[in-house]
């Protein structure tokens, strides 16, 4: 019987299926960062039990971490604490620590592939909502609970309910201008927030194949915002060319046999999915979200949305009006920011900063505006600063800073004030996500970056780049 | 993990979609590196102003809500981050069960793994119990997991639908590491097939 992608991956992980309980599906990698694992190591030292397999986990630090420069004292105590105990924890039970004064250090969803950790056909799983990241090379990803992380940690096993499946077509061409951003907000917009729930979701379609590895991950990243239990794109040519060369990725006869392995991967002809989706490409535009989900998006040239005359509906849109300080009617070209992030596992990537300084170049930060870049790794940072865009950004205006989750969940110093309105690449504009009172509207890196010069939200597809 | 079966409680309505995890907990509090602790901070941001002083509009805040432990909420509750420090503040601030027309998935598993029992019912059912906790002083609800039926004193009588291994862990408090790991053959022999990849041996 034909099979899908997802199906293919499942298959080959199954441990046991024991009648009336759930598979249990073996975890190839598991990503450990310090705010969801204390508590699974605490359990563990509880039971007096190992970490099972310690070469399969890796951790880092990301999301407390200070973004000043690396060195400077961490003042939140703690933070401070949840950071030592990750130290202790991965000391103890031996795992893997990309730690702060690593060159290796950065957002768990940006250095898993970096490193050549992430890899197709794997199953990969997190202690952190947005490991559907993962998913864009071809592995089954996703985002687990602290009980889940301790129950992996001890027996490097999960079980579950197989989810059921959806896939996404996405026919035709993105436009110019018209990111893999957009094309998430847009499929959200769409199937609503919690229109995949219980789904792993498969991307496919021309446009899909014609997206980079790092447009793949923002896809993949933005799964968990339509309730995905994981997002997967089929491996190809341009996610082998990625892999290739990175420091935990197979080598020499190794890299062609289990090349060979991945091309086997994609879906088979005829593979059935319970739920089919289709997107043209052509018809998107940049979006910006304009209420208190990822769901709530329009396209730039559209308006804050009229008022629903039905009463939930209409309540629930108030709220978020009200919360967003908005008008109905208001043009999004006429909503001024006074902040902006460039940065998260969504969009912190070296793609999505060349883009970015693509459209700073030459350019001024609006006075009053403050904005922020937060490359999503060193290896990044490091590599954005070989091609200079640290100076296109700091001559702009834009602060360049160390890496990390940052402004995405304002963990860190970095929020903003009550009332403060934020243009941001990031994933979530949940009340208060980036600081109480704070209002973020999601965009792509060159509609963040062209907001930060112009100071309210501008259609990148009339920039006149320098 | 303490096992649920049958529990009889005060009903508090938060009767709005989409619910996310970062309004349940916010994330200054998720630097803690204890279990406990976490019901002073539930729905922090909206129990609270900004200085901190209780905002009385908040449902949870109202005198009459006081000692609710089964909670009615809108679609989608509990989306966004995977963050188990909000089913931690949930069942802290002393709820067993949640009722509302759908979760979403992190959340519900993380529930499962704390004793805490996600109930879903239709839209229709969820809007009426809302109603009648928000007109009825005092009202409670029976959830009834043995039998996966909800009861009140006003004539609910329902049944919800749970997965057998689900029902069957809530009832029995089960620790699943335990249950895993009597699979622990299984395991290493899937491991001996699979070994660990070269580049990861360092």
């Amino acid at each position: 019987m034909p099979r899908t992608l997802f199906e293919k991956v499942w298959d080959a992980h199954v441990v046991a299926d024991p009648p009336a309980q759930l598979a249990l599906l073996y975890v190839d990698l598991h990503l450990v960062h310090e705010v969801t694992s204390p508590q699974a190591f605490d359990g563990l030292r509880a039971a007096g039990r190992q970490v099972r397999a310690p070469k399969r986990t890796i951790a880092t630090v990301d999301h407390n971490i200070p973004t000043e420069p690396r060195g400077t004292p961490i003042f939140d105590p703690i933070a401070k604490r949840q950071i030592e105990a990750l130290q202790k924890n991965c000391r103890e039970f031996g795992v893997r620590l990309f730690d702060m004064d690593s060159a290796e250090q950065g957002i768990v969803h940006v250095i898993g592939p970096e490193l050549g950790f992430t890899q197709p056909g794997m199953t990969i799983v997190c202690g952190d909502s947005h490991t559907s990241t993962h998913g864009a090379f071809g592995a089954l990803a996703f985002g687990i609970g602290t009980s889940e992380v301790e129950h992996v940690l001890a027996t490097q096993c999960l079980p579950q309910r197989k989810p059921k499946t959806m896939i996404i077509q996405v026919s035709g061409k993105l436009g110019e201008g018209v990111s893999a951003k957009d094309l998430a907000l847009g499929i959200i917009g769409k199937i609503g927030t919690d229109g995949a729930t219980g789904h792993v979701i498969e991307y496919a379609g021309e446009a899909v194949r014609e997206l980079s590895m790092e447009g793949r991950m923002t896809l993949c990243n933005m799964s968990i915002e339509a309730g995905a239990r994981a997002g997967m794109v089929a491996p190809d040519e341009t996610t082998f060319a990625y892999v290739k060369g990175k420091s935990f990725a197979p080598k020499d006869q190794d890299w062609d046999d289990t090349v060979a392995q991945w091309r086997k991967l994609a879906s088979d002809p005829g593979a059935e999915y319970d739920t089919v989706v289709e997107i043209d490409a052509s018809e998107l535009a940049p979006f910006v979200t304009w209420g208190t989900n990822p769901g709530m998006v329009v396209p730039i040239t559209s308006r804050v949305p009229e008022l629903p005359v039905n009463g939930a509906d209409r309540t629930t849109a108030q709220r978020m009006l009200e919360y967003m300080g908005l008008e109905p009617g208001t043009p999004i070209e006429q909503i001024h920011v006074e902040r902006v992030f460039i940065g998260s596992c969504t969009n912190s990537r070296l793609e999505d900063l060349r883009a970015a300084a693509r459209v700073a170049k030459g350019y001024k930060v609006a006075s009053g505006v403050r904005a922020m870049v937060v490359p999503g790794s060193q290896q990044v940072k490091h590599a954005a600063e070989q091609e200079g865009l640290h100076r296109i950004f700091q001559e702009a205006g834009f602060e360049w800073r160390e890496s990390g989750c940052s402004m995405c969940l304002g963990m860190n110093p970095d929020i903003l004030r009550p009332a403060e309105r934020c243009a941001s690449t990031s994933n979530r504009n949940f009340e208060g996500r980036q600081g109480r009172g704070g209002r973020t509207h999601l965009v792509s890196p060159m509609m963040a970056a062209a907001a930060a010069i112009t100071g309210h939200f501008t259609d990148i597809r009339n920039w006149r780049f320098q | 993990m303490q096992p649920f079966r049958k529990h009889t409680g005060k009903v508090a309505p938060l009767y709005r979609a989409n619910v996310d995890t970062d309004q349940i907990i916010p994330k200054q509090f998720l630097k803690r590196i204890e279990r406990t602790g976490f019901g002073e901070f539930l729905f922090n941001d909206w129990r609270r102003t900004a200085d901190g002083t209780p905002d009385p509009k908040f449902v949870l805040n109202q005198p009459r809500y006081a000692g609710a432990s089964i909670l009615i909420a809108g679609k989608n509750f509990g989306c966004g981050s995977s963050r188990e420090h909000a089913v931690w503040a949930l069942a802290d601030f002393g709820f067993r069960a949640v009722i509302a027309p759908s979760f979403a998935d992190i959340f519900a598993n993380n529930c499962v793994k704390n004793g805490v029992l996600t109930v879903v019912l239709g839209e229709e059912q969820v809007s009426e119990i809302a109603r009648k906790a928000s007109e009825i002083s005092g009202y409670e609800i029976a959830v009834d997991l043995e039998n996966c039926a909800v009861r009140d004193q006003q004539g609910l009588n329902t049944h919800f639908q749970i997965d057998e291994f689900t029902r069957h862990c809530l009832l029995e408090g089960l620790d699943d590491i335990g249950l895993t790991l009597q699979h622990a053959a299984d395991i290493t022999a899937y491991e001996a097939k699979h070994p660990i990849p070269s580049a990861w041996k360092s």
